[in-house]
């Protein structure tokens, strides 16, 4: 029997990240009330530590013993949970996570924080002498050596493990004298080839803990007797000999082939790859229905194919026959895609999930009490999104609490409730994801973000809008906090949100009130691979704009359109001048429409404002699969990629944003 | 592949197989192993605001792939497109890249000592990317290293930063 677990690592490298954001989360929402909450994080820490120990990461099983059994204590209502085991646990699921992380990548491991978070552990369990007995075997409370008894049943080696193994495994844990007891040995002639009928007592001679010995009989435990006693206490040596303990120990690995050790090293190796990959987890009901829909395609296709190899004459009922097929084609197809799309999606929990942990971590070290309400955790998401999403959100909180929300002295005076409001918001707008992060803080300080601005030498004024007030803080290097701290303040931050969000086809917004919190609101495409798209013609070029852009079109009218000093143009919309760029000006392209009045204006929301696009004419709308000009070629400015056309062409998908960003440099 | 079925490869370690090609007057040639195929000239797409040897991007079954002209990149012939415009689709480290020229001559074998070194020209002519000049059946053949002219700075192909 080969049994490779390399394979499996990943998933138990995953399950474990899952299970320490379930400890992290119930570490966070602890209410003495309610018995399952420790339950809970029990088992995610009985689980960790039992895969770790399967898969040999033998410091993370370790490690993770001692919070599962401080966990265990709580659980039996023989501690109470407070703040300081509270945090003395998140600290441990930190270690946790670095200690995987650290173990299955390899890279930098914070050994100090390991080693004073399992200090802390320890002397919490050291407090109660009662509550640690019941492992004490298992802690680092250690005899001189153990006397093994073990007497497996006959058929121990069909299962594919070899006794021998299990000796030679116990062996490398300490000097072991073996003697074998052979009373159950039948006579030749009754004898079985296959089985076993050897006893073995073993005096094993090394002060290791008793769980590593039964470790090493942990995969035939249910094929065999085994007596582990201790030989004599040892018990003032047990710091000494933990850290002497081999730490190749290992699962003994039931397979008789020698394979886990090289089995480890693969998967380590493998494991370093995944944060490239990654893997999605998909409910089986989602690939079900994909499975039915290929099949209802694969059923689509060979009606057609039939349809089209049929020698006979190709009449007018033939025809219905062949758009009802087609039709049907077409709907497949993008059920078909919306499943496949629909595999991508997560929902943004995994997102919002850390921020309890970032608000309650902050705000104690900023000493201000600020409660975090989550709305939409259920809203779903590219994962590629999701993972773009994460660092943007995470500054805005972090900024959100550091400068947003006031110290709770002003927040009296203010009138306002003592604790800070933090909102998450996650929700579907017409084809856009929108994520707001909002405060119920300071808000923006226009005059002093005026002040700021002029003082670095941006070009500014009094009569600017709040909007174009609120947009400097995307300026890099802008920061109006008066004292820079750890956490933010440096000026590097907003401009990187922008970019970051803007990378991914979306958008920022801002609205703010000076005393009653600001609100930053993210609006991002559903998708990354696919994008709603109008196609426009310009000359005899066809740019793609993206959906989440598109406001309106109109076909102006001479007299909404006027010019600026006989250069800039603006469109007169609704009482509002908005700037007018003409895309064939910008694509050095000869436009069919000469004059603006003959082309349509196609009326944009950026970043900073609603623009005007001028084209030749609309085309129409469809979903294009984003491909990537970068592959080849490079970064194009004001094209954010790529997509062909139903006829073989390529066209450009443009970036709004960049677009008109470029023409104010020019 | 024995050495004995194939007479090209069977030539020693230090030969190598050029395909060659004309731009004007003037025969170049490049590594084959660089190529991966030669097709036809089709309608690209423009890329506003780029170099004038730069026609733009096609689709090539499914993959966009950026076209350039080297009669105008090098001055040399006339930039004119019909039927019978090639396109040698090259292999550029992980990038494809697709090349303009006026037609494909032939595949020769040239050995190591054939080649020559390019003589310099000074500011006049750049011949970083000239891995020498090589002389059969007395017509002149430049040798062009194809990865150093594609990947250099002022073919823009390539973000710089990223490279």
């Amino acid at each position: 029997m080969s049994l490779d677990v390399s394979q499996f690592v990943g998933v138990f490298l995953e399950e474990s990240f899952e299970g320490l954001d379930i400890m992290e989360a119930g570490l966070i929402d602890f209410r003495e009330d309610d018995p399952e909450a420790v339950n809970v994080i029990f088992r995610a820490a009985h689980s960790i530590k039992g895969g770790a120990g399967t898969f040999g990461f033998r410091e993370v099983s370790d490690f993770t013993h001692g919070a599962e059994t401080l966990l265990d204590q709580i659980r039996q209502g023989e501690r109470r949970m407070n703040t300081e085991t509270g945090d003395t646990l998140l600290a441990a699921v930190d270690c946790i996570r670095e200690l995987l992380r650290a173990s299955s990548e390899g890279g930098d491991l914070d050994t100090e924080k390991v080693v004073s978070t399992r200090t802390a552990i320890e002397q919490m369990l050291g407090k109660t002498p009662d509550g640690a007995s019941a492992e004490a075997a298992a802690t680092p409370v250690v005899n001189a050596g153990w006397q093994i008894s073990f007497k497996p049943r006959p058929e121990l080696m069909k299962t594919g493990n070899d006794p021998l193994r299990l000796l030679a495994e116990l062996q490398r844990l300490g000097p072991a004298k073996a003697s074998v007891d052979a009373s159950r040995l039948p006579a030749l002639g009754e004898m079985d080839p296959e089985a076993c009928y050897l006893d073995w007592n073993v005096e094993l001679s090394a002060p290791v803990a008793e769980a590593e010995v039964r470790g090493v009989f942990e995969w035939v435990e249910d094929e065999c007797e085994l007596s582990v006693t201790p030989l004599a206490p040892a018990a003032d040596e047990a710091k000494k000999s933990a850290a002497a303990t081999p730490p190749a120990g290992g699962p003994a690995g039931g397979n008789g082939d020698g394979k886990p050790p090289a089995a480890k090293n693969g998967a380590t190796g493998e494991s370093g790859k995944r944060p490239d990959g990654g893997s999605i987890r998909v409910a089986v009901e989602k690939v079900d229905s994909l499975v039915n829909l290929v099949g209802e395609l694969v059923i689509t296709q060979s009606m057609l194919t039939q349809m089209g190899n049929d020698p006979g004459d190709f009449d007018l009922l033939r025809l219905e026959q062949l758009r009802e097929g087609l039709g049907q084609l077409e709907r497949q197809t993008r059920e078909l895609q919306e499943g496949v799309m629909g595999i991508r999606m997560l929902p943004i929990s995994f997102i919002f999930s850390r921020f309890p942990r970032v608000v309650r971590d902050m705000a104690g070290a900023l000493g201000k009490s600020v409660d975090l309400r989550m709305e939409g955790e259920d809203t779903e998401l590219d994962k590629g999104l999701i993972e773009k999403l994460a660092d943007p959100l995470t500054h805005l909180v972090r900024n959100a609490i550091d400068h947003g929300v006031e110290s709770t002295e002003q927040r009296i005076a203010a009138g306002k409730p003592p604790a800070g409001q933090i909102s998450l918001k996650a929700y579907h707008q017409g084809g856009n994801i929108v994520v707001e992060v909002a405060d119920d803080g300071a808000g923006l300080d226009r005059a002093k973000l005026l002040a700021k601005a002029e003082s670095q030498g941006m070009a500014v004024s009094d009569t600017m809008s709040d909007r174009e007030v609120w947009s400097l803080i995307f300026a890099a290097g802008f920061s109006t906090a008066t004292k820079v701290t750890d956490i933010s303040g440096r000026g590097v931050g907003m401009d990187v949100v922008r970019r970051n969000i803007e990378a991914v086809n979306g958008r920022v917004e801002i609205e703010s009130s000076y005393g009653e919190g600001t609100r930053i609101i993210l609006r991002l495409p559903l998708t990354l691979a696919i994008l709603d798209g109008m196609s426009v013609r310009v000359g005899d070029e066809t740019y793609i704009l993206p959906m989440t852009a598109i406001l309106e079109s109109i076909q102006p009218k001479t007299e909404q359109l006027s010019s600026i000093a006989g250069k800039g143009r603006v469109v007169h919309l609704r009482g509002d001048y908005l700037p007018l760029m003409a895309l064939h000006e910008a694509f050095n392209i000869d436009a069919r429409a000469q004059r603006a009045e003959d082309g349509i204006v196609i009326v944009v929301a950026t970043s900073d404002g609603r623009a005007a696009l001028l084209v030749d004419e609309l085309v129409a709308q469809h979903q294009v699969v984003i491909k990537s000009l970068e592959t080849n070629y490079r970064k194009v400015p004001g094209v954010s990629g790529a997509t062909i056309m139903g006829d073989g062409k390529v066209a450009l998908i443009l970036d709004v944003d960049m677009l008109l960003r470029l023409r104010r440099m020019h | 592949m024995s050495q004995d079925l194939n007479p090209n490869i069977a030539a020693t370690d230090d030969a190598r197989e050029l395909l060659t090609f004309r731009l004007g007057q003037e025969e170049y040639g490049l590594n084959i192993l660089n190529v991966q195929e030669i097709r036809g000239y089709d309608a690209v797409t423009k890329i506003a605001n780029s170099p004038a040897f730069l026609k733009g991007v096609i689709n090539m079954r499914g993959v966009i792939v950026p076209i350039i002209d080297m009669r105008i990149r090098f001055n040399l012939g006339e930039a004119t497109y019909n039927e019978f415009t090639v396109v040698i689709i090259l292999n550029i480290g992980s990038r494809v890249i697709g090349m303009v020229v006026d037609a494909v001559s032939d595949v020769t074998s040239l050995k190591a000592e054939q080649v020559r070194p390019a003589p310099d020209f000074g500011a006049v002519l750049d011949t970083a990317y000239i891995d020498g000049l090589a002389n059969v059946d007395e017509r002149m053949i430049i040798v062009i290293d194809i990865e150093k002219l594609m990947t250099a700075e002022d073919m823009g192909l390539i973000d710089q930063a990223a490279a």
